[in-house]
């Protein structure tokens, strides 16, 4: 397979990494927190198209958007439930950091339980097992530029991810909302002063980054791999820090580049390294950025607090 | 509660019945005594399952080539963990609060992903069978614990302990009353890293084998979870919390099917209503505030 092939593929596997990356990083930057339960809405996400797409015959384009509605409750639970009680007594940011892990593990597990009989069994009923979307789920013609094969529905994840993480990045920088974020993110006992309302902005903070990881799920399932309850954590999960670190925590621009970076670097190296060495690359990169740049590519300094 | 009822009434079958579970709560509290001491410090780190790693491949491997007795290969894999610990410390211990947390967890998936998996010796992901197991070597596990939890109690009473808990709570001012903070915090890392490969040694000699999937980042979240829920204010902490979380499964036994669901409702029930986790500091030590929760991250939402 030549080279340019190969980059290609590390493009398309990187908009899904670039999508999921951008909310984890959104809420890191706004609130500092870590969000481990980021994962789990990616996860469920792509569990809950899967289910109306195989067993209620639902077409994709009405699964995929309530999918992301679901993704984007699943942030409501997150918030109500993991960080907003954690914020009101001022808690330390480990505590999020471990109740954002509880809510994943319950979630995954509930998920990995669910079978003809489990709680979930509406939308998941293959317990631990990897399925595709069957057949027919997505169109699965191929285009050729020259020796390019260019397949529809990779095509189609990089367009809808380039055209959502624009968007986001519009609304980050050129709304009122996204400067009452950004105000939060900077500092929220100042933007509580002048009257902005912390808790609504961090509450559409998280769901807008829950919809995302949503929307990388279910592009995840409908291009790139099998669906099981484990594909957040296993494929996005700790790839989705090395981006955010790679990125620069808390910007944006930069966790789009490093994601998009490490789907090319990924392949890159499974072309040449094979394949245990691709899934080293991230950690390793994550590593060596931490101890040599730690403000990421195109992050800023971060602040000394101490 | 068939758990507790055999407890009592045949103790000696009730042993040979949960040899493997005491096992496993021995090395857990092993683990989570491991991490406590950095979180003691302040410094939350996520790579004591890669230094648990480094312990058991140590020994499974000496054990292979070298026909060594298990005493030296976990002094062996000790020496290991603590050397690489020292060398990574430095760099990233100037990490703070939950960057710190992801250059560990970098630390623990690249050793497991470009290490383990890429070296012969180490048998890739095929893991390797431990010529020298003995299930029933449990009594070195929870000696080790025991002498721990003396040494734990002791050094938070000591000046160490002073120093690491004034870091945790204000590194600056720490600094300022003549505490260097790298030393001690570089001290707690290779300490850590050395009980917990202290405890893959022993871990990996109740073992008939051993493969990379059990040194995975899920294991590393599990022992931060047990220091958590056990409390982090004294060395008691860690020891209870693994010892009831390992044992949770197998005393509700319609849990054990649940396990996970369970595990995380507590976590965020512990986290929200009682922070400091099961065993408190008790009152009126001559301490730093008991609130143990600020072990670490504390400079992170300062301004909140």
């Amino acid at each position: 397979m030549n080279v340019l092939q190969q980059l290609l593929n590390g493009v398309f596997l990187g908009s899904v990494y670039a999508l999921f990356a951008v909310g984890y990083t959104l809420v890191f930057g706004v609130l500092d927190v870590l969000n481990l339960a980021h994962s789990a809405v990616f996860t469920a996400a792509a569990v809950f198209a899967f289910g109306l797409i195989a067993y209620h015959q639902v077409p994709i384009w009405a699964a995929a958007p309530l999918a992301i509605v679901v993704a984007g409750l699943l942030g409501v639970v997150i918030e109500l439930a993991t960080l907003r009680p954690l914020r009101r007594r001022g808690a330390p940011g480990i505590a999020p950091l471990i109740s954002t892990i509880g809510l994943a593990l319950a979630l995954v597990a509930l998920i990995e339980q669910s079978r003809s009989h489990g709680l979930l069994r509406f939308v998941w009923r293959e317990g631990a097992n990897s399925v595709r979307f069957p057949p027919g789920t997505v169109p699965d013609r191929t285009w050729h530029l020259g020796s390019i094969a260019l397949p529809e529905d990779k095509v189609a994840i990089l367009v809808v991810s380039l055209a959502l993480t624009a968007m986001l990045w519009f609304v980050v920088q050129r709304t009122q909302a996204g400067r009452a974020m950004r105000a939060v993110a900077e500092n929220p006992t100042a933007a509580r002063l002048l009257g902005i309302d912390v808790d609504r902005v961090v509450l559409l903070t998280v769901v807008a980054s829950s919809a995302l990881a949503g929307l990388a799920g279910v592009l995840y399932g409908a291009a790139i791999g099998d669906i099981s309850p484990y594909i957040g954590r296993d494929q996005v999960e700790l790839r989705g820090l090395a981006v955010i670190v790679l990125g620069g925590v808390g910007s944006i621009t930069g966790s789009i580049l490093a994601g998009y970076l490490l789907g090319v670097i990924e392949l890159l190296a499974l072309l040449t390294l094979g394949t245990n060495v691709r899934a080293a690359v991230a950690f390793a990169a994550l590593f060596l950025m931490l101890v040599v740049r730690p403000q990421g590519l195109l992050g800023r300094r971060v602040r000394d607090r101490v | 509660m068939g758990f507790f009822t055999d407890l009592f009434t045949n103790p000696s079958a009730w042993y040979h019945a949960h040899e493997l579970l005491l096992g496993q709560m021995g090395v857990n509290a092993l683990l989570a005594i491991s991490i406590w001491v950095t979180l003691y410090a302040g410094q939350l780190t996520l790579a004591n399952v890669g230094f648990m790693a480094i312990g058991g491949y140590t020994t499974v491997i000496l054990a292979i080539h070298a026909h060594t007795p298990l005493l030296v290969n976990a002094l062996a894999g000790c020496a290991l963990a603590g050397l690489v610990a020292l060398v990574i410390g430095l760099p990233v211990l100037r990490l703070r609060g939950l960057f710190l947390a992801i250059a560990t967890i970098g630390f623990g998936e690249a050793l497991r992903f470009g290490v383990i998996l890429n070296l012969g010796i180490t048998g890739k992901g095929q893991g390797l069978n431990n010529p020298a197991a003995d299930p029933a070597a449990i009594w070195p596990v929870w000696a080790s614990v025991a002498v721990l939890v003396y040494a734990g109690a002791r050094v938070t009473r000591s000046r160490t302990g002073l120093a690491w808990a004034s870091i945790r709570e204000d590194e600056l001012a720490a600094a300022s009353h003549a505490v260097g903070p790298t030393g001690y915090k570089l001290g707690a890392f290779v300490l850590g890293a050395v009980i917990a490969a202290w405890a893959g040694a022993l871990d990996s000699h109740t073992n008939f084998f051993i493969d990379p999937t059990e040194y995975a980042f899920n294991r590393a979240v599990f022992v931060l979870i047990l220091a958590v829920v056990g409390g982090m204010a004294t060395v008691w902490g860690p020891l209870v919390g693994a010892m009831l979380l390992t044992a949770l499964p197998e005393i509700v036994r319609p849990a054990a099917s649940q396990r996970d669901v369970l595990y995380g409702l507590l976590l965020i029930l512990i986290v929200i209503f009682r922070p400091e986790g099961i065993v408190k500091r008790r009152r009126g030590r001559a301490h730093p505030p008991g609130d143990a929760e600020v072990a670490a991250g504390h400079d992170v939402h300062d301004d909140a």
